[in-house]
């Protein structure tokens, strides 16, 4: 099987910011991909160059074994669905409304969406549980539904590969674990492949089959979350003390934050030399 | 299991709506058929209209060659200017966007009077030099709208304005330089003034201007998608550089078209896609044909009230159009979020 998407020596600055360097990973189809890593390690870039939003200055993408540059704007669009970081906070739309915009690359050159269409929007609502909000405006809901409706979206799109940036930042726990449920429940009984970028080292542990770490962007470390949550990995990409033992509930690590005042001996020593916190410019 | 409704067939709601938009350009377009100075009577209208009864020559001439043309040119100018501010708020993301606001519609003014004192015949010679002077307040307009201030919604709008004190400057020069009698027509024609409809120049205009409606009913679903925000769009096989180019010319050539023959009417774009989208919701698709009926009904309206409020002769039916429409401006400015 192809692999879903493969990223080769991929390349990217902003005037003088390096923000990519040569980066090369691959994702298998059915996968739960997890990028990580401290802000402006260029996660956002790095999956945007992916998605095909940005065109990376250097480098190879390939979705579903053909070059992302073969893919029309449409084509790309029935096979990889992306909920970004941010939505305009003054979208006028409803949530049916918005959903139904997923089958925008389905739809012929009037756009009319037909029954079929509106049955998928349907499922898609019931599967993230906003069915009962379909009416509500977007700019009316809480940040969780609001998150949930985007989300079914993007499932609505009926995508190969979901490609989504820090989907559960702003969300209580009760609603992190749902939309990381939920994610897990589509690629179990679709065969999604997931990508997502998170900051939640204890959650990505808990759902990714791999990790990728990235500092200053560079790949620190690739691997299952057994290999890339290791103490020294950590502290030399985020650049401070984290803990890490094993999750009483699977055998995944578990990541603690260590607060200054708590730090032993050896750790602020190793602080004091000089590897302060570091990452973002 | 599922009981929830999703919207009904999005057919029937857009023939319901243009049903209704339609008959209400029907009854504009035959009020402003049926009123005016010579005063004939609505049977003499009714009897020429509908060929039964007495035909009276006289009033079939009024009819036909002054009236028609001009409740015509109004609906087009109607139309297209709706639609204008319809493009503009959704491409800019800014419920107070409208050519004239912006300046696109001075721009195309200053670009039209260069012409008519150089001599040029109004097409293409007039005609080009409004698009040009459009397409070139684009840039400041473009410029604060993509740019860091586009956060404040205040700062489009300040930026219109200059672009409009600029234009303005930009016309008084040039009329001091004249001081034959064209200043008078000339002046009044700024005001927005459909009396000189001459039929074939409608024709002509009627042409070029329903290819764009076309296209603009072609890019209503891509105009929702950007309202979700770029990256939405994009991901949704949207591009958006390509779309909000074409946008931007296509709108700015259909004003600078209609300015050529109707001069400057403000707010309506800003008035009829308000209305609209309140009645009708946000959905592009429904309201840009809302805005060709619905927008044509209101300037045919207003130009029946610049007609028929003045005891002797007529005003120009911007006046109309900048009393009802600042108001609603200052009202939506007030209300709008930082």
């Amino acid at each position: 099987m192809k692999p879903a998407l493969v990223v080769q020596d991929l390349d990217h600055s902003y005037g003088q910011r390096h923000i990519l360097d040569r980066v090369s990973f691959s994702v298998d189809q059915g996968e739960f991909f997890i990028v990580l890593g401290p802000n402006g390690s260029g996660k956002t870039t790095l999956i945007k160059a992916a998605s095909g939003a940005v065109r990376a200055q250097k480098g190879l993408v390939e979705i579903l074994g053909h070059p992302l540059r073969t893919y029309s704007g449409r084509a790309l669009a029935r096979t990889i669905a992306v909920v970004p970081q941010s939505a305009p906070p003054d979208i006028p739309f409803t949530v049916a409304e918005v959903v139904l915009m997923g089958r925008s690359p389905h739809l012929g050159l009037l756009g009319l969406e037909r029954r079929r269409d509106r049955d998928i929007a349907r499922q898609a609502m019931s599967f993230t549980h906003v069915e009962h909000l379909a009416e509500r405006k977007l700019d009316e809901l809480s940040a969780g539904e609001r998150q949930r409706a985007l989300l079914a979206r993007a499932v609505c799109q009926q995508p190969r590969i979901i490609v989504l940036d820090e989907p559960t930042a702003s969300l209580d726990p009760a609603h992190q674990v749902h939309i990381m449920d939920l994610m897990e429940g589509l690629r179990r009984e679709e065969g999604i492949t997931v990508v997502m970028v998170s900051h939640d080292l204890n959650l990505a542990a808990l759902y990714a089959d791999r990790l990728l770490l990235l500092k200053e962007g560079r790949v620190v470390s690739l691997g299952t979350p057994a290999e890339v949550l290791v103490f020294e990995t950590l502290e030399r990409a985020y650049g401070c003390v984290l803990l890490v033992d094993e999750n009483p509930l699977k055998k995944v690590p578990r990541v603690t934050v260590v607060p200054e005042n708590l730090l032993t001996g050896h750790t602020k020593s190793s602080r004091a030399m000089g590897k302060g916190p570091g990452g973002s410019p | 299991m599922n009981t929830t409704p999703l919207p009904i067939s999005f057919l029937k709601r857009m023939l319901a709506v243009c049903l209704l938009l339609a008959l209400l350009l029907m009854i504009s377009a035959f009020l402003g058929l049926s009123i005016g100075s010579a005063g004939q009577n609505m049977k003499q209208v009714l009897a020429v209209l509908f060929g039964h009864g007495e035909r009276d020559p006289t009033t079939a001439n009024i009819l036909w060659r002054i009236r028609l043309p001009r409740v015509f040119l109004a609906a087009l100018v109607g139309s297209t200017l709706s639609l204008g501010g319809l493009v503009f708020q959704a491409l800019l993301r800014n419920s107070l966007a409208e050519p004239y606001i912006l300046g696109i519609s001075g721009g195309s003014a200053v670009g039209a009077i260069t012409g008519i004192l150089l001599g040029l015949s109004r097409f293409p010679g007039v005609a080009s030099l409004a698009f040009a002077g459009s397409m070139l307040t684009l840039f400041p307009v473009l410029a604060v709208g993509s740019g860091r201030a586009a956060m404040r919604k205040d700062a489009l709008v300040l930026a219109g304005v200059m672009v409009n004190a600029f234009c303005s400057s930009a016309i008084m020069f040039l009329l001091s330089l004249t001081q034959d009698s064209r200043l008078h027509n000339i002046l009044f024609w700024l005001m927005g003034d459909l009396s000189l409809s001459d039929p074939n120049q409608v024709l002509v205009l009627a042409l070029t201007l329903f290819p764009c409606f076309a296209l603009l009913f072609l890019l209503a679903r891509p105009m929702n998608l950007l309202l979700m925000g770029e990256d939405t769009a994009a991901n949704l096989g949207v591009n958006v550089r390509l779309i909000s180019i074409v946008l931007l010319v296509v709108t700015s050539f259909m004003v600078s078209a209609t300015v050529c023959h109707s001069g400057l009417l403000g707010f309506v774009g800003l008035v009829m896609p308000h209305l609209l989208r309140l009645s009708f919701g946000p959905d592009h698709r429904l309201l840009v044909p809302a805005c060709i009926l619905g927008g044509g009904a209101y300037l045919v309206l207003c130009d029946l009230l610049s007609r028929s409020l003045p005891a002797q002769g007529e005003m120009p039916v911007g006046v109309i159009t900048a009393m009802i429409g600042a108001p609603l401006f200052i009202f939506l400015l007030q209300r709008s979020k930082p």
